[in-house]
C-alpha cells in the first residue's frame, strides 16, 4: 500500500511541476486536475471515499472548469477558425512572455 | 536570486511536512470520537453512511451554515460581475471534441449526480458532492455553446425552494418536539434506499441547491464581460 502511495505522490508532484512549467494554458488546467484526480485516489486510500469523492468532484471537475472559463474571460484559449490559428498562437506567445 | 528563495522556502515547507508526516502512523489515524459515533449512529439516525450521519444528523446546523457561506458567496459573485451589455456578440462555439463530448457528458453526469445525492445516506457521497457534478453537468454545455446560456430564474427558483425546503425540515422537527434539524420519520432498516428518515430529502435539497447555485455561479461567470485588451 505504500508504494501505491508513493506512485501517487509521485505522479501528484510530476502534475504539478508541470502545470508551473507547461507554456500552453490549457495544458496547465489539464495538469492541475491531474492532480486533483491523484490526490483524490489517495484520499481513498487513506479509507476517507467521501473525501475523495469531494475532491473528484470539486477540485478535479468543477476547478478544472472555472479554470477554464477563466482563461476564456482572459483570451488565454482562443477557439478560433482555422484562418486566424496563427495570429492566436503568437498572442499567447505573448501572454506567456509577458 | 527570487527564484532561489523561492526554492529554498518550497524545500523547507516539503522537509517540515515531511517531518510531520513520519510522526503519524500512515492510514491508520487514531480515531476517538469516531469509534463512539461509528457505535451509536446506526441505530441512533439509520444511515448507513457514518458520514451522512454525523453531516446531517448530529451536525446539521453545520451543513445549514455551509449553505449559508455558498449563498452569500454566489450572490457576491453575482453582485460583482454585473451583466454583460446585450451588444456585444457572445463567444464562438467551442471545437469539435467539447461539443460532442459535452452532449454525451451532460445525461450520463445528470444520471451520476442523482444517484449520487439520492444514496448520499447508503454509500460515499451526497448532496454536496452530487450537487457539483450536476452543476458541471448542466455547465459543460455553456462552455461547448456559449450562444445559448443557462437560464437564470429557473436556477434561482431551484436553488430557493430547495433552500427553504432544508430550513422547513429543520423546522418541522422543532415543531415535532424535538431539536431543530433532527432526523424525523421512521428510520426504515439500514441500508434501504428508503431509510434514515429524513437525511435522504435534507440531501437531495442540499444537492439540489448547491447544484443551482455552482451552475447559476459558472454561468455569471461565463457571462461576465470580456475585457478589451
Amino acid at each position: 500500500m505504500i508504494l501505491i502511495s508513493t506512485v501517487i505522490v509521485a505522479i501528484m508532484l510530476l502534475a504539478a511541476v508541470a502545470a508551473l512549467l507547461f507554456k500552453n494554458h490549457v495544458a496547465a488546467v489539464a495538469a492541475v486536475g491531474i492532480l486533483s484526480l491523484a490526490l483524490s485516489v489517495l484520499f481513498v486510500i487513506l479509507k476517507a471515499p467521501d473525501v475523495a469523492m469531494t475532491e473528484a468532484a470539486v477540485g478535479a471537475g468543477l476547478s478544472a472548469l472555472v479554470l477554464a472559463l477563466g482563461l476564456r474571460r482572459l483570451g488565454l484559449w482562443q477557439i478560433e477558425s482555422s484562418n486566424s490559428t496563427q495570429s492566436s498562437i503568437q498572442k499567447s506567445g505573448e501572454h506567456t512572455d509577458a | 536570486m527570487r527564484n532561489l528563495a523561492s526554492l529554498l522556502f518550497a524545500g523547507g515547507l516539503g522537509f517540515l511536512l515531511m517531518v510531520f508526516g513520519l510522526q503519524f502512523d500512515f492510514g491508520n489515524a487514531p480515531m476517538l470520537v469516531g469509534q463512539a459515533i461509528q457505535s451509536a449512529a446506526p441505530e441512533q439516525v439509520g444511515a448507513a453512511n457514518i458520514v451522512t450521519a454525523v453531516v446531517l444528523g448530529y451536525r446539521g446546523i453545520d451543513t445549514l451554515g455551509e449553505l449559508a457561506i455558498l449563498f452569500a458567496a454566489s450572490t457576491a459573485v453575482g453582485l460583482i460581475l454585473g451583466h454583460r451589455h446585450t451588444s456585444t456578440k457572445p463567444d464562438p462555439d467551442s471545437g469539435l471534441i467539447l461539443r460532442a463530448g459535452g452532449e454525451l457528458l451532460m445525461p450520463l453526469l445528470l444520471v451520476v449526480g442523482l444517484y449520487i445525492i439520492l444514496h448520499g445516506h447508503l454509500t460515499p457521497g451526497g448532496g454536496f458532492q452530487g450537487g457539483v457534478i450536476l452543476a458541471a453537468a448542466f455547465f459543460i454545455p455553456v462552455l461547448a455553446r456559449p450562444s445559448t446560456p443557462l437560464k437564470h430564474t429557473g436556477m434561482m427558483l431551484i436553488e430557493g425552494f430547495s433552500g427553504a425546503a432544508f430550513i422547513l425540515i429543520g423546522l418541522a422537527a422543532l415543531y415535532s418536539g424535538g431539536e431543530f434539524l433532527q432526523p424525523l420519520l421512521d428510520k426504515g432498516t439500514l441500508g434501504n434506499l428508503v431509510s434514515a428518515g429524513t437525511l435522504p430529502l435534507l440531501y437531495l435539497a442540499v444537492g439540489l441547491k448547491v447544484g443551482a447555485e455552482l451552475a447559476g455561479l459558472l454561468a455569471h461567470l461565463a457571462a461576465a464581460e470580456v475585457s478589451e485588451s
